[in-house]
């Protein structure tokens, strides 16, 4: 019985670890350029978000990235929720009433707009597709709802891009108006580079310097990708900790019950 | 199987059983004799029935949330993950169950061509086992189409499309699957439906499984027939109702590894894009379990070529009852089908590791000679090996040899150490 289970154990082992490595190895054809790594606080069996990267986060995009990108998914009531950026209510209610959302019809017929309320929805900074095009040459900004989960290895992914705009290698023929980077797939990127050292000023005092304004802004774009992750990181270590007590208890029953049987041989 | 006639104790049992035997039903898989030299591949089938139930007691709740509707299903999925209490763990739940389910059956599939369990006169069994696992690549593939990722989109055009090969008739086809010129909305909606569905025909083609299982009982590690059943046999309940649950419990450990930890690995990033006709992802590939045969499809050069052949590489496992012409059953006493056997879980692997890849260049050779492999390994491997290999002498009976011992000791030697 000791052979036969390490053999299973060994299968169990190795089959998951096999199904991840052709997964992987699918979206590996695509770029072979080392991302640059940082260290997340949200990684790991125990990963929770850094609460003050995620408030500066929230002020990058906001200050930085919300002119072209959307967050479609989020609401503002998401930015009091427990295990985000956790502001205040009065907080957020600030922060959603300095946005001017459309409402409507009233009792005329009319829409109208009225300061954003908690309920809301992140407002879009383009009403479609094709005028977030045309006002960006003909490139779409991607909504950042999901965005690190749409990318492989998603956060070190965005956190690369956006440091890695460099002058072209000579020889490298680039149009106006498209950017040289390191890390986009074919090194074009019609995205100019955004963050420059100062661009926002950070509330409580953090220096904002690219890595850091880098690193704030991708916390917070993982935390509205994965909103519950936090919630998810503390149910699965109470989860495995109580199958591995019921496996243990289980274990000993199984061998007291076929003891009856392999003591009668 | 020789049981003895089950008669409830009280009246009214008694009066109940005789119009409706769900009495005796439950008496007979709690006795149910089982033999007891039963390995741990063999609680794979219980892991299968647990992971159905979870897969549909996780849907339902997830289709109480979802709409189906081309401009609203990625968005809703979304509202899911975001708004639905504890959504973000059904839709892993359901999302990484589904891998679970197919690990697991992969694993039961081949132990059962490693210990002969398809043949005589378990053949319905694997006939019954072979559509389940077809019906489950089919929900599996709607399944995967209802986030309305781009992957979702365009693997439902890629594998709708396949349709289109067929002469004549091929073109009508498709429309008629697509409810329209190009996969949409309707067929969307109709996905839904089918994949709503087949997992109740699935349910139902286990149960089928499990009673054409209980006629001849099950077969074991040794391959041979069990001769006396209550020295070789344990009743299922309390004895191999533990272990499963034991085998399961570690199973559900690994689950939750993925479900909590890594619960996107097993997915496709593009999967979070939303199905957008008008780009294609540079890779279009399925889901990992699909992956062998969308290799064999893609090996051939020509296109109804490779959705025949793609079929006939399932199809095939049908008559593998009597493709195998060995009377043997167990690998272990088949020294050259032992090996086979490993070359061809091999070649899955190769073909699953190929059908990540782009069709080109090396991947693409390697690509075809495993597909020839795999094809060569059931219709030429398997009957001749049953006419030509030398087997070992097999044991009296189940309780006689302990499986894993070394096979230099004959049957009768370890008869007489007893």
């Amino acid at each position: 019985m000791q052979k036969k289970f390490k053999n299973i154990f060994k299968v169990l082992c190795i089959s998951p670890l096999l199904i991840i490595f052709i997964n992987l190895s699918v979206a590996a054809e695509v770029s072979r350029i080392d991302l640059l790594k940082t260290n997340w606080s949200f990684e790991g069996i125990f990963g929770k978000f850094d609460r003050s990267a995620l408030q500066r986060g929230y002020q990058v995009y906001n200050e930085a990235c919300s002119s072209c990108h959307s967050i479609q998914y989020l609401s503002y009531r998401n930015l009091t929720e427990k295990g985000g950026p956790e502001f205040s209510e009065e907080q957020a209610k600030e922060i959603a009433a300095s946005f001017e959302v459309m409402d409507g019809p009233n009792s005329e017929g009319e829409m109208f707009t009225r300061p954003g309320r908690l309920s809301d929805q992140f407002i879009k900074p383009y009403p479609n597709i094709e005028a977030a095009k045309f006002a960006n040459g003909g490139a779409y900004p991607p909504d950042m709802s999901v965005l690190v989960k749409a990318r492989k290895d998603g956060a070190n992914y965005i956190y690369s891009l956006i440091l890695g705009y460099e002058d072209p290698p000579a020889g490298f023929e680039i149009e106006d108006d498209v950017y040289y980077n390191k890390y986009m797939p074919g090194n074009q990127i019609k995205m100019p580079k955004v963050l420059n050292k100062g661009l926002v000023e950070y509330a409580d005092g953090t220096e904002a310097t690219e890595q850091q304004m880098a690193k704030d802004v991708v916390t917070f774009l993982t935390w509205a990708s994965e909103p519950h992750l936090e919630a998810r990181h503390k149910t699965g270590f109470k989860v495995i900790l109580y199958l591995l007590v019921l496996v243990a208890l289980v274990y000993f029953s199984m061998k007291k019950i076929w003891s009856r049987i392999e003591t009668k041989q | 199987m020789s049981e003895e006639k089950y008669v409830p104790k009280s009246k009214l049992g008694q009066w109940f059983d005789s119009r409706l035997p769900l009495l005796t039903l439950a008496h007979h898989i709690n006795d149910y004799p089982t033999p007891k030299n039963l390995n741990y591949w063999w609680t794979f089938g219980g892991i299968l029935t647990f992971f159905l139930i979870v897969q549909i007691i996780t849907g339902l709740v997830l289709a109480m949330h979802y709409v189906a509707h081309a401009d609203l299903a990625f968005g809703s999925v979304e509202h899911i993950m975001r708004d639905v209490n504890y959504g973000w763990l059904i839709r892993y739940l359901h999302a990484n169950g589904s891998s679970m389910f197919f690990l697991a059956v992969y694993i039961h599939i081949f132990r059962a061509l490693f210990y002969g369990s398809y043949k005589a006169p378990r053949e319905m069994i694997w006939i019954i086992g072979m559509l389940i696992y077809m019906l489950m690549m089919a929900t599996a593939f709607m399944g995967y189409v209802l986030p309305w990722g781009q992957m979702s989109f365009w693997a439902a055009t890629v594998i709708t499309n396949l349709f289109s090969a067929i002469p004549l008739v091929g073109e009508s086809i498709t429309t008629w699957l697509w409810g329209g010129y190009a996969v949409g909305s309707p067929t969307l909606t109709r996905f839904f439906s089918l994949h709503y569905l087949m997992p109740f025909l699935i349910f139902g083609l286990v149960i089928l499984h499990i009673w054409a299982l209980h006629i001849p009982g099950n077969n074991n590690p040794v391959g041979i027939d069990i001769k006396q059943l209550s020295k070789e046999t344990v009743p299922f309940h309390p004895y191999i109702i533990i272990k499963d649950l034991y085998a399961l419990l570690i199973f559900l450990i690994i689950f939750s590894g993925f479900v909590f930890f890594v619960p996107n690995v097993l997915g496709h990033p593009d999967n979070y894009i939303e199905a957008n006709p008008m780009i294609t992802p540079t890779h279009i590939v399925p889901e990992w379990y699909l992956l062998p045969f969308y290799a064999i499809l893609r090996s051939i050069p020509d296109k109804l070529g490779g959705v025949v052949v793609m079929f006939a590489a399932v199809f095939i496992l049908m008559f593998l009852p009597w493709l195998d012409t060995s009377k043997v059953r167990s690998a272990v006493f088949r020294p050259l089908y032992k090996i086979f056997f490993w070359i061809l879980v091999i070649d899955v692997i190769v073909l699953g590791y190929i059908g990540a890849k782009p069709p080109e260049g090396m991947y693409l050779i390697i690509g075809r000679i495993a597909t020839i492999y795999y094809f060569v390994h059931f219709i030429l491997i398997m009957p001749i090996l049953g006419f030509k290999e030398k087997t070992k002498p097999l044991p009296l009976s189940i309780s006689d040899p302990v499986l894993g011992d070394e096979d230099k000791l004959s049957s009768e030697k370890t008869m007489n150490n007893r």
